[in-house]
Parts: C-alpha cells; structure tokens; sequence
C-alpha cells in the first residue's frame, strides 16, 4: 500500500511556519508505511543496550525545538532555541515546582486508620514497657533493702539467761567486717510488734518469745554472712540467723514473673502490631494497585516500588509510634503526680510501700524512645515484605 | 525489532484469544492495529509490552526470546516501550509534571537533570500552562497528550498506543495523529490500536487487522 499525502488539516498553524521544518502533516508521504531499520541510526540505542534516558531525553528536547512548527500548528507557544536561556531564568520564577510529591498518596482513609491503630499498639507496648521498668524498679529496691538488713533470733531456753545471750550475740557481730549497726529490739519493741496477736499488757517473762537483734550491713560485699551465721549459730544458745534469703528469692521470683509476663505482653502486642500491618498493607497496595500498575509499565523495579510503600509505611510507622508513645509518657507523668498529690491516703500509702514511688525510671522512658523506633522499623519491614509478596503475586 | 511467530494466547481454559499471530515491526516504523471490539487488540497491546506471555509460539523483543527473559530483566525492557492507555492511567495525586517525569524518578534521576527537558516536553505537547495542574482538572485531550508525554519522556523505541483517541473529539483526535506521526519522524516505531475508521483514513500506513483471533498485515 503506497503512502499518500493527507490533505493539510483546517486548524494547522499559519503557512508561514511550513518551511521552517519539515510538516507533521505531509510527513507520511514520506515516512510512513514503511520501515526503515537502517535510518538515522544516531538516534537508535543500539542492540541490547540499555537506553539512556537523559541523553534520550535532551535529543528529544531538541527535537522538540526542530518541530516549533508542529508546536504552533497546535496553537501552542513555538519553543525556540536562542530563548533557552532566557527559559532557564524563566524557570527558576514562572515555572516554580513544587517538591515532589510521593508516588504513594500519603493520605488515605486506610493509612488514617493504620496510623491509629500502630498508635494504639505503641501505647499498650509502651504502658507494658512503663509498668516492667516500675516491678523491676521495685524489685531491685526490696532486695537490696533486704539485703542490707539482717536479724538474729534468740529463743528462750530453760537454764539460759537470755541477756546474756543477747549480749554474746551482739559482740560477736559487731567483730565482723561490713557491719554497720548492732541493735537488740527493747522490750518495749518486741512487745509493740506483738501487740497486734497477743494484746496490750503483755509480760515477755511469763512466755517463751524469743528475741530480735537487728544487724544492718554497710557493706555487703565485706560481710562474710555464712562466717557470722555459723558463729552465731555455735557460740549464742538457741540463736539462729535470718539474712531474708528466702523472702528475698519469692521476690526476685515474683519480679522475674511479672517481667517476663510484661516482655510476653510487649511480644504480643508487637506481634499483633505486625499482624495489623500486613493485613493493612496489603489492602494499601490493593488500593493503589492503579499506581502499582502504572510503575510497572514505567519500568519500575519490584524493589523501587516496594521501597516507595516502605518509606510511606516507615513514616505512618514513625507517626503513630510516637502518638502512642508521648501519649504514654502523658500517662506516666499524670500517675507520677496522682501519686504524690494523694501521699498519705491509705491506698496511696499501700502502693507506695509495695512499690515506692510509683514513676517511671529513666530506663522506662528510654525503652518508650525504642518502641517508638521498634514499631516504625518493625511497619516498615513489614510493609516492604508484604509488598514484595503481592507484587510477586502479580507478576 | 519486535518478531511474532505463530503467537498464541488463550486465558487460563479458555477459546484462543489470538491465533497464529505472525508480524514483525521494524524501526521507525507506523502501524495501525485493528479490528473489532473484543478481537484482542489489547492483548496483542499486553504481549507486545510483555505484561502477558503467550501460551504458544515464539516472541522476540529487541533480539531476546521472551521465553527466556525472567522477570527480574523486565522493569529494563519494558523502559524501552511506551505505552499509552486508552484511560490514560495517570496518577491523580500528581501533577500532570510528576506524572510525565515519574518514568525518570523511576530511573533514580535527579530532579534538577530532568526538569528542563520535562518542561520543555509538557510545552510541545502543549501542557506548558498546565504543569502544576492535578489530572482530574485536566480535559480528556489534556490527559491523552499528558500520557503520551509521559510515554515519550525516556524517548523509548516503540510507542504503543491503545485507543489514543477513544475519548477525544475529531479535530484533537486529528492533532494527536500528527503528534504521533512527528514521534515517528523523530525515529520512534509506532503501533497505534484503534478501529476508529476515520483516524486510519486520514493515514495510508501499514495496518495490521486482528479478525476471530487471527492477524492479517496490509502493507
């Protein structure tokens, strides 16, 4: 089928820019309806190379500015080369650009709602994480008390002066090294802590209790313990040691419980977080499969769009880590004052003598600081793997 | 540079789509695609961009077997192609710019390398006012020329246009033609579906004719 020449269409431009460049118009009588492999191979990429784009680019600019005729046939401005320049000035003012805009829309009515719920998830893992750092808190505080503080029973005895003995263990103690004070409980004392049982009145010499001495340590770690329990043991008659060992074991067994529930806590809350994200990002990229679609046929790399939804979902991850985070610091720093405000209320006194002061260490606001950049990190490696996943699907 | 022997298609269980098709298309050459609704236009559209494979006979793409091209080696052939869409498939929270310079974001290039020859292509196209518009503002002949500018940007050998003029009236239908027939002046193969008869009036070209599946060439 032989090439003709179309006739010259009503909206062309004016016929005086005809012969500045070849017509688009008459073109086909010459060009078209056959191929020519051979033509202007300065143009072609060359066989199985990979285009360059930009040196693409800037000939088909040129171009552009060769066809200034089929530009104002189109009743458009006709770009000319000397303006360039001057376009360049122009550029910098007339043609201001915004910055780029992401490729994935950053706000949908499902990244509003992911975000509310990676908020919600990073306020429960940072109230478990709050709440393990006061028990540990608490914890460490019972037991160095109580290793700090040591108590020497003495019971009574038929033939045995029990002042005497008192008296003995009190000197054998002290000669240790690490001790601090050596103190036997008066009677007035041992009767006060007996009142509660036995009532008011109470004649220690017409019953068989025994006697207290209250031995604090200043130095542990100076202190040979099993040294002064064997003399105390040996040389005092019916005296016998208590270093709070197995009082302090059911408490470090309780507050490695109450951890370590709080670290499985923290590790279903993450995993649940994880769970969310998934679900969320899968319907994020079924509900952008258009913009998938389109960086597909741009050539896009699986990996470039996965990125492009990971670094969406690292910066919902971000925002939602840290509402939920200072929003529980907020919380933190409302009980800290809750309790103060109500010292010496009978509940408030309760708490505190189980717990101390009832606020959150420097540790639990730095391991707050990295759930916030757990949870971002954990939505956007998961959202860059569920991606991948569904992108593999399409393919 | 794009060689189909014996190409057949079908979907999952289904009748073949395409039969035996057999055609080459050479460099900087023009073609019209068509036939019928529903004879496989965009199918035959979906292999040559390799979005498909076919279930049968051998499809070469810029001198590599297709059955031999794993997907990883894709994203770099498909660059090579563009493609416009009779829905133009443009991203609405872009601006008709982003839209057009996204082929060269996906490249990793730098804004400042590209942005002059993105603006200077948006003004031949004749989108030079309407750069920091939004597609849903855009007319139907905005967002047609907006997609083939986007198609061109990378300045890709073959050019496949899928019912360019579906949405667009006779005269801007007219312009669009010219455009393309420039494209293929400035050394770009282009394969235009369409069974718009009077748009293959105005053109004696090549035309390939999808009929029951089965493709005649009239040179």
């Amino acid at each position: 089928m032989a090439p003709k020449t179309p006739t010259r269409p009503p909206d062309a431009g004016p016929a005086a820019d005809a012969p500045a460049n070849p017509s688009p118009a008459r073109a086909p009588s010459v060009e078209l309806g056959t191929a020519r492999p051979g033509t202007r191979p300065e143009k072609r990429t060359p066989k199985g190379k990979a285009a360059d784009p930009v040196t693409k680019t800037g000939k088909m600019a040129d171009a552009a500015r060769a066809a200034g005729d089929f530009a104002s046939r189109m009743s458009l401005p006709k770009p000319r080369l000397p303006q360039r320049l001057k376009r360049k000035d122009q550029q910098a003012g007339g043609d201001r650009l915004r910055p780029s805009a992401p490729i994935v829309p950053p706000q949908s009515v499902a990244g509003r709602a992911l975000t509310l719920v990676v908020a919600i998830m990073s306020y429960l893992a940072c109230l478990t994480v709050g709440s393990v750092s006061v028990v540990w808190d608490a914890a460490q505080d019972w037991s160095n008390d109580l290793v700090r503080e040591v108590t020497i029973q003495i019971r009574p005895a038929d033939g045995v002066d029990m002042l005497l003995q008192i008296e003995n263990a009190v000197t054998i103690t002290q000669r240790f090294a690490g001790v601090g004070t050596v103190r036997a409980m008066s009677d007035e004392e041992t009767k006060a802590l007996l009142q509660p049982w036995l009532g008011s009145g109470l004649d220690l010499d017409t019953l068989p209790v025994p006697r207290l001495v209250q031995v604090t340590v200043d130095d542990p770690s100076a202190l040979d313990l099993a040294g002064l329990k064997q003399r105390i043991e040996q040389d005092v008659k019916g005296a016998s040691l208590d270093d709070h060992s197995v009082w302090t074991s059911r408490l470090a067994a309780m507050a490695g419980a109450v951890v370590a529930g709080g670290f499985g806590i923290l590790a279903l809350v993450l995993f649940s977080m994880v769970l969310s994200v998934v679900f969320a990002t899968r319907a994020a990229v079924a509900s952008n499969r258009d913009v998938v679609s389109v960086l597909h046929f741009v050539g896009a790399e699986d990996g470039f769009i996965a990125r492009e939804f990971q670094r969406h979902f690292l910066v919902l991850g971000l925002r939602g880590g840290i509402a939920g985070g200072v929003f529980a610091c907020i919380c933190f720093l409302l009980l800290e004052m809750f309790t103060r405000q109500t010292a010496g209320l009978a509940g408030s006194d309760q708490m505190s003598a189980l717990f101390g002061p009832v606020a959150v260490s420097t540790p639990g606001y730095l391991g707050v600081i990295g759930v916030v950049f757990l949870v971002a990190v954990l939505t956007a490696l998961t959202s860059g793997l569920a991606v991948k996943s569904q992108l593999a699907r399409i393919d | 540079m794009i060689r189909f022997e014996n190409v057949g298609l079908r979907y999952g269980m289904g009748p073949e789509i395409l039969r035996d098709v057999t055609f080459n298309i050479e460099r900087q050459s023009f073609q019209f695609l068509t036939g019928p609704s529903g004879a496989g236009k965009t199918s035959l559209i979906r292999l040559l961009f390799m979005s498909l494979r076919p279930t049968r006979g051998l499809i070469h793409v810029f001198n590599r077997d297709m059955a031999t091209i794993n997907n990883k080696e894709l994203p770099e052939l498909r660059r090579r192609v563009g493609v416009v869409f009779q829905d133009f498939r443009l991203l609405d929270h872009l601006t008709t710019y982003e839209n057009v310079a996204l082929p060269l974001r996906v490249l990793g290039k730098e804004e400042a390398e590209y942005r002059s020859d993105v603006i200077e292509l948006l003004k031949w196209v004749g989108l030079g006012e309407r750069m920091h518009v939004l597609p849903p503002v855009l007319s139907g002949g905005e967002k047609q020329r907006a997609a083939i500018a986007r198609a061109l940007i990378t300045r890709p050998d073959l050019l496949l246009a899928d019912e360019p003029t579906g949405n667009v009236d006779p005269p801007l239908a007219r312009r669009l033609l010219r455009l393309f027939i420039e494209l293929n002046r400035l050394g770009t193969s282009v394969v235009i579906a369409t069974h718009d008869i009077t748009l293959l009036e105005q053109v004696e070209a090549r035309r390939m004719v999808l009929a029951d599946g089965r493709l005649s060439v009239f040179d």
